[in-house]
């Protein structure tokens, strides 16, 4: 176990003290920004971030909701990293968990025969079928026609969030209800609480499950050298004799798997019913947290925390002293453009100091 | 199927595509010159949302619409330097930088409006843009008061298909800005300013798809709501991917996408027993298989996406 920890330090130590810093600064300057406009509005800031820091941790009952923040976040920002690892750009994670959700909340009204905890497994399962196929039509699109998947994969963010308020209000509706949503799950596939007197269940552990194993696979397996292989140059790894439109729609369609257990543990562990707009803006939020967590599943994690108490804690902000919610949006934003900005500058000073060296 | 018709024969009908189409027109006319030169402008949402809100704001406080149009030109020209600055002097990469302002966008306006307005029971409304008779046109029946009977952004949306035609295949400078685009070292090499020819297309882009979120405001709706443009930036984006770069083809795209989004709004209104979701997925979808039917055969500018670094020879 202590090789593994080894490890992970090294991949980090790999990439220099500034796949640390650089986060670090991009939040400093996007919490620093963001103060300005709080100012603004007559408020302190440093009030206004510590309601939102108290929001975030204060006591176990907000912490367990960051956490429950943070396992949605978890599952799309390292179904964002595995695909940019290999060269694919899933900004679909919305989509995908939103079909995921339908698709586990279908399976989740249904009495079945059998243990409970297959009917758990089976909803979650349905769920991860639904998102990966949702993933891998732009990933084939990509391979085979050369469709940017950018595109491909926002339009089906539409077309899926729209699906879900469809079936809310028709075939998935609650009888007897004119709300659109649907019956709650039976308590058979729900998601065990793990801490007795919370709300957080089984589904934090899953993340880090599935943490360790995008790392295993990216890092120690052929697969994933194939993948990175694939993502750090296309035409290399063509040449060679990897199966590059393969490896392509195979990592999104990985991605998209792990995209759908953001919207099925949303559903089985938390919600336990489908809502249209159930969850907003986790699959966009992902490539800020796969970005700033440096495209590495531990970064990612850390970050997907970070992200989760920013969610929570901006409630209590916005009760406290009435900044808006959405204000953590700009954060985000300007972090995620600070640290591409100060990459891209030091990559430009390393270019320029490696031609005097040369010379 | 007799009604459907009978909604899609009249007037009426086309004059609400020709609305609905107009934001999309202006950003992708935008889009084409910075997509002509090589960098992709996947941040036209961004650019689109804060033009909505800034013109609305400025037409709200100042009373006066034309004062919004200004505003979302100055704010078009601060989003385009910023974006340029970003893909063409630090060339980051430009997907990644697109989706910060796209972040960016959506944080600073929801944030500004509740600021600025607070939380009021009644939607504020701006001065919507008068509508601006061409005197003796208008009165063609039927083509008159289609296209001849609109604001001004309905204008120049139509007017600008002609001009960016003229421009990229018919000017001097046309021809530089497809030469950054196909091949920057050569064009380097002929004397022409590659950063500046991105810098100078991606700011038209930023004033245009500016201009397309105030079509949204001052020159329709008159309010403004978080996220408005809900992925009309997108679609833009792909009506020139659709349109192969070339002005025509991508005002028959938006076209194509605002009579979607006409027809589904008259399919919602007429109260059909059929759920209002399949009506709003329709234009998603119709982009979706246009892509897949169109896209496989289209000829990207050969630089698309990639930074120029001029010390590297």
């Amino acid at each position: 176990m202590p090789d593994k920890l080894l490890g992970w330090l090294k991949s980090f130590q790999r990439e220099g003290l500034s796949s640390i810093l650089t986060p670090v600064f991009g939040i400093i300057f996007g919490l620093t920004v963001a103060a300005v406009v709080i100012i603004q509005q007559g408020v302190s800031p440093l009030e206004a971030y510590r309601e939102l820091f108290l929001g975030a941790f204060g006591d176990l009952g907000s912490f367990t909701f960051t956490l429950l923040r943070f396992i949605p976040l978890a599952f799309t920002g390292l179904a964002v990293t595995l695909a940019y690892r290999g060269g694919v750009f899933n900004i679909g994670a919305e989509g995908q968990l939103y079909v995921a959700a339908l698709a586990s909340t279908w399976v989740g009204i249904y009495p079945l025969q059998g243990p409970a905890f297959i009917h758990v497994f089976l909803a979650l399962l349905v769920g991860m079928i639904a998102g990966a196929f949702w993933a891998f039509i732009p990933g084939y699109l990509k391979a085979t026609r050369g469709i940017n998947e950018i595109l491909t994969t926002i339009l089906m963010n539409y077309v899926a969030i729209n699906l879900v308020g469809l079936a809310v209000n028709t075939f998935l509706m609650e009888p007897g209800q004119s709300a659109p949503q649907s019956p709650t799950i039976l308590e058979s596939a729900r998601l065990p609480i793990i801490l007795p007197g919370t709300f957080l269940h089984a589904g934090f552990l899953l993340v880090f499950v599935l943490a360790w194993l995008v790392y295993w696979v990216l890092w120690h397996t052929t697969w994933g050298y194939e993948i990175r292989s694939v993502g750090a140059n296309r035409e290399a790894a063509c040449y060679g004799g990897i199966n590059v439109k393969r490896v392509m729609i195979l990592t999104m369609t990985a991605s998209g798997a792990l995209a759908s257990l953001a919207g099925s543990s949303e559903i089985l562990g938390v919600q336990y019913r489908l809502l249209e707009n159930f969850m907003v803006g986790y699959g966009y939020d992902a490539i800020a947290i796969a970005l700033l967590g440096g495209l590495h599943p531990l970064g990612t994690l850390v970050a997907a925390l970070f992200f989760g108490a920013l969610r929570n804690g901006a409630n209590s902000m916005q009760i406290a002293v009435g900044v808006p919610v959405s204000i953590v949006y700009v954060i985000q934003a300007l972090a995620v453009l600070s640290i591409i900005a100060t990459v891209a500058i030091r990559n430009i000073y390393f270019r320029l100091a490696f031609k005097k060296e040369g010379r | 199927m007799e009604n459907i018709l009978a909604i899609v024969g009249n007037i009426d009908f086309l004059v609400a595509s020709l609305r609905m189409t107009t934001p999309l027109l202006l950003a992708a006319m935008g889009d084409i010159f910075s997509e002509r030169t090589g960098v992709l402008n996947i941040a036209l949402e961004s650019m689109m949302l804060i033009g909505a809100f800034g013109s609305f704001i400025f037409a709200y406080y100042f009373g006066n619409p034309y004062v919004g149009i200004l505003a979302a030109i100055a704010l078009g020209v601060l989003m385009g330097l910023n974006h340029a600055f970003f893909t063409v002097t630090l060339r980051c990469d430009q997907v990644v930088t697109a989706v910060g302002e796209n972040i960016f966008a959506l944080g600073v306006t929801s944030t500004l409006y509740r600021i600025l307005l607070g939380a009021t029971p009644i939607q504020p409304e701006a001065p919507g843009l008068p509508v601006l008779r061409i005197p003796w046109l208008s009165q063609i029946p039927g083509v008159g008061s289609l296209f001849f009977n609109q604001n001004v952004l309905v204008y120049l949306a139509l007017i600008m298909v002609p001009i960016t035609y003229i421009i990229l295949f018919h000017t001097t400078w046309g021809l530089k800005i497809r030469a950054v685009g196909e091949h920057p070292r050569a064009a380097d090499t002929m004397g022409i300013n590659v950063y500046l020819t991105r810098y100078i297309c991606v700011v038209i882009s930023g004033i245009m798809a500016s201009l397309g979120g105030a079509a949204l405001t001052v020159g329709g709706l008159r309010y403004f709501m978080d996220n408005m443009t809900a992925g009309r930036g997108f679609i833009a984006f792909s009506a020139v991917i659709f349109g192969r770069y070339n002005p025509w083809g991508t005002f028959v795209a938006t076209a194509l996408f605002g009579v979607t989004d006409a027809f589904q709004l008259r399919m919602q209104a007429m109260g059909f027993n059929v759920p209002y979701h399949i009506f709003l997925m329709l234009p998603y979808v119709v982009t979706l298989l246009v892509l897949v039917s169109v896209v496989g055969s289209t000829v990207a500018p050969r630089s698309q996406g990639m930074p120029y670094i001029r010390e590297e020879r």
